[in-house]
């Protein structure tokens, strides 16, 4: 059965179009990088597949029922967290805060729902950041305590919008490495979406690369290529390999990491206009 | 000084409307809407000194006017709530209408001091039984919210994704908030309510970071302050309000300060030890 199923899905958002007649399956236990230029649609699609944008036409498919909103089947690392950092609420509060969440009473937790706090706490190695207060964490523990959110009521499927942004190569490494083995561990489905390619090489089985309201999923083989990458940025691209490593250049110029010079790193500021961007 | 009816009534009110203060003002903090609680007290100002215009009990006009800013607020969407200029022009348009109409109603010149900076000794006893019932209405309304309240205020696109309606809360907290600040405005008054609703709530989570222990705390420290004020302003004769501002600015700057013997800066010490021999940097005489 697929995880994530797009049947001729077409998204807009204020007007404009980010997906026209997308189809695509996501598998069960995939782990698959969400990659494309700015504006190309990374979180609309991941909020589309959370049922918070409806399609304007076709139908999409989340664990065989239609994408609607309150599933708790999907755990979900938003992008914009700049208030984070400003919040005096201890981690363990702040993870706790999301268990049951939608439910109507006071927020006092029952012995099971410690328990589930403490599991996604222990699962991404923040059990130490449980006592402190979120305006003294960095940004990597951050990172850790919203994956730790995103994980609370077992999720099969682990929508991760931006996980790497504002971190430096050694934290996004750790990131990579983090959502890989929970991927592995839990037996989940991961998106994982992400400016470049190269922090996700050794982790990714598949690529998604969004461009210009197309989308092609598949190995980084398939997909990265110049004629691929050409029709989804519509200009063209040549695919260079050295060491390992994957550039996308456009011309001269690196085209992922064009795209992404103008984002700034943190701050509610900095964050909202990347969104705005991704939108 | 307990046997005077009015000292009683005053810290009856006070420790009602510091109750309320207490918790809701939490709440308010963290979710950085302060700004707009201050606003919302503004706003009450027109409302109280439009209800002596027409002979009604100010408290009613605060209350009215408070509630239907807030869910203005709440429906024009989290964004526009945090909006700085917005709101300061509301609140400084409000506080004109106000002169406005005592300009029209000058006979209650001291009825716009207690309003503007309260006089919790003027309370009357049939307002506390008021003051209690409202009270009553925005503690059960915040319980009843308070889970996906705070699931709104921590994480708000996943508590959206999760099935929240982020502008549902948003009304209805910013309802219980209009509420809690006409009652403030009673003892304090409508220009300090920061004092009771965002000083006790901003120092509580200072100095702990859990949800539980962090209300607890705010309500302690709302009403140690309310009590503590009034009885201030008995021996000394000066306004209670000055008291209570004083006592919640003093609290938050004793809580802000930094600690001296936290272990962390113990370690921080250990380190710069370690790092004073540093003989590479001091040049070396032959």
């Amino acid at each position: 059965m697929s995880v994530i199923e797009f049947r001729d899905v077409h998204l807009a958002l204020g007007g404009r179009p980010v997906l026209s007649g997308v189809d695509l399956n996501v598998g069960a236990r995939e782990f698959v990088g969400v990659l494309g230029p700015n504006g190309a649609g990374k979180t609309t699609l991941m909020r589309a597949v959370l049922g918070l944008v409806p399609p304007s036409r076709g139908a999409i498919r989340v664990l065989g029922r239609p994408a609607a909103r309150g599933n708790p089947a999907v755990g979900y690392m938003p992008q914009l967290r700049g208030a984070i950092a400003s919040m005096r609420l201890s981690g363990w509060d702040f993870v706790a805060g999301v268990v049951d969440g939608h439910r109507l009473g006071l927020p006092f937790l029952g012995k099971a729902a410690r328990a589930e706090v403490d599991r996604a706490l222990d699962l991404v190695g923040a059990r130490d950041l449980a006592r402190r207060p979120l305006t003294e964490t960095s940004g990597g523990e951050r990172q850790r305590l919203l994956l730790a959110q995103a994980l609370i009521g077992h999720p099969r499927l682990l929508l991760l919008d931006e996980p790497l942004i504002s971190l430096d190569p050694h934290h996004q490494r750790a990131v990579v490495e983090l959502a890989r083995s929970l991927q592995g561990e839990l037996g989940i489905t991961v998106l994982f979406s992400a400016h470049e390619l190269n922090p996700l090489l050794g982790a990714l089985d598949r690529v998604l690369y969004l461009g210009r309201s197309q989308a092609a999923l598949g190995t980084v083989d398939e997909v990265i290529t110049g004629p691929v990458l050409s029709r989804l940025y519509g200009s063209a691209i040549d695919v260079v390999r050295v060491n390992g490593r994957i550039f996308v250049m456009s011309g001269h110029h690196d085209a992922e990491r064009d795209d992404h010079r103008h984002d700034a790193p943190d701050g509610r500021c900095g964050s909202s206009g990347a969104h705005a961007h991704h939108a | 000084m307990l046997d005077y009816d009015f000292m009683r009534t005053a810290f009856a009110a006070a420790g009602v409307v510091a109750v309320v203060s207490g918790a809701v003002g939490y709440f308010l903090v963290l979710r950085g809407q302060t700004f707009a609680g201050h606003a919302l007290a503004h706003v009450g100002f027109t409302g109280a000194t439009g209800a002596f215009l027409v002979g009604v009990a100010p408290l009613w006009g605060l209350v009215l006017t408070t509630v239907a800013a807030g869910v203005g607020m709440g429906l024009m969407g989290e964004r526009l709530a945090q909006r700085d200029v917005a709101i300061g022009l509301v609140l400084s348009l409000a506080l004109g209408f106000g002169l406005l109409f005592l300009h029209f109603y000058t006979a209650f010149a001291t009825q716009a001091t207690a309003l503007l900076f309260g006089n919790v000794l003027a309370v009357e006893t049939g307002t506390v039984w008021t003051l209690a019932a409202l009270g009553a209405v925005s503690l059960a309304a915040l319980a009843a919210i308070s889970r996906p309240l705070l699931f709104a205020s921590v994480q708000p696109e996943l508590a959206e994704a999760k099935g929240v309606s982020l502008r549902l809360y948003s009304v209805l907290f910013l309802a219980i908030v209009a509420l809690a600040t006409a009652e403030c405005a009673q003892i304090v008054g409508v220009l300090l309510v920061f004092s009771l609703m965002v000083g006790p709530a901003a120092t509580a989570q200072r100095v702990t970071s859990g949800v539980g222990t962090g209300i607890l705390l705010s309500v302690a420290l709302a009403l140690a302050e309310a009590w503590i004020g009034i009885a201030l302003a008995f021996f000394t004769d000066w306004p209670s309000s000055f008291w209570i501002t004083a006592l919640s600015a003093g609290a938050y700057l004793l809580a802000a300060l930094p600690r001296p013997a936290w272990p962390r800066q113990a370690s921080l010490l250990s380190h710069q030890a370690l790092d004073q021999p540093a003989p590479s940097l001091t040049p070396r005489k032959r």
